[in-house]
């Protein structure tokens, strides 16, 4: 694909996991696990319930709000129940700190 | 839909695995990090939700590579710049796209993900158009890439509609008393995405100088298009 041919500044993601939780939520809408309008209003009820407790800038704080979002659909779909979302999360960390540093981080048993 | 139970970012799960841990490789070389870095929180429970929904082949990790591929590199503000750049051009076109955007930017490529319609408004002298989502964040992504962080900001979306001129001149852009302000909010059916008006003295260029032109924030409505002849 050619360059294009305007400088415009294109948005990206401030860190890799924003990208990534984009990425697993269009699929999964894509997968037809939820229709995009279902996303959109239990994001926006997380993003309500979250600026009742403080402004949010659209940064970080939106990002979280997703993320809880996604994983609250998950849960109640059956399809990342939070105990098994839990364990994983764990099992990942264990893996970070069991694998020197520059070598690819995989799962243990 | 009535959220039963709120998930707290973290809680409960980011208390085990802290900060200083003794050496796991004590016979490793003297920096900081013997073992990997810990990713954030966050970052571990994008990679838990990943890694269950593969295991249970619910998402292909290549689909997820091509949509982060697509959104990083391939679609952002300059595929609607080239929409605007050729409604300016090309009267027909413009009327096409204003009639049925959908079908107009079919016939050049342009298509959206999750059957969404998108509606395209043009600014006259009379009107100017302002677009926002009062929900969460339902953008143009095909013409417009990922949203800038303003636009998902409580700020811009609550007073996007409250006081748009106010919106309008935190931007910068200050426009005539009789020109009414008409703001859009998208939902995760309609997008809109703004044709701005042709700047003065863009006679003559040919597209591609034109959607140089074309700013992201001209197409959100936040901001006018560049003259010829101005700094990028």
């Amino acid at each position: 694909m050619s360059a294009p041919a305007t400088p415009h500044p294109v948005t990206g993601f401030d860190e890799p996991w924003q990208a990534e939780l984009f990425a697993l939520t269009v699929a999964l809408s894509e997968a037809g696990h939820f229709g995009w309008p279902d996303w959109t209003r239990a994001f926006g009820a997380t993003l309500a319930r979250h600026r009742a407790a403080r402004e949010l800038d659209g940064g970080a704080d939106y990002h979280a709000a997703w993320l809880e979002t996604l994983e609250v659909l998950l849960d109640r779909a059956g399809l990342a129940r939070r105990d098994e979302a839990a364990r994983m999360r764990e099992r990942w960390a264990a893996a970070y700190l069991a694998t020197p540093h520059g070598q690819p981080v995989r799962l243990g048993g | 839909m009535a959220p039963g139970k709120v998930v707290t970012p973290g809680a409960g799960l980011d208390k085990a695995p802290g900060a200083p841990h003794p050496a796991l490789m004590p016979h490793d070389h003297s920096h900081d990090h013997p073992h990997s870095l810990l990713p954030s929180d966050p970052a571990l429970r994008v990679k838990a939700l990943e890694s269950i929904l593969t295991a249970k082949g619910l998402v292909d990790p290549a689909a997820l590579g091509a949509i982060i591929e697509t959104y990083q590199h391939k679609v952002g503000p300059q595929v609607g710049a080239r929409v605007v750049a050729r409604a300016w051009a090309d009267a027909g076109f413009a009327a096409a796209l204003l009639a049925d955007a959908d079908a107009a930017l079919a016939a050049m490529g342009v298509s959206g993900r999750q059957g969404e319609h998108v509606v395209a408004v043009a600014n006259t002298p009379q009107v100017h158009n302002m677009v926002v989502c009062t929900l969460c964040s339902c953008y143009p992504w095909p013409l417009l890439g990922i949203p800038p962080g303003w636009y998902k900001s409580d700020a811009y979306r609550a007073r996007a509609v409250r006081e748009p001129r106010a919106v309008l001149a935190d931007f910068g852009v200050t426009l005539p008393e009789d020109q009414t302000v008409r703001v859009w909010d998208s939902t995760a059916e309609v997008r809109y995405l703004v044709v701005p008006m042709r700047p003065e003295g863009s006679a003559g260029l040919d597209e591609a100088a034109l959607a140089a032109l074309v700013t992201r924030d001209s197409m959100i409505g936040t901001g006018l298009p560049r003259r010829p002849g101005s700094a990028p």
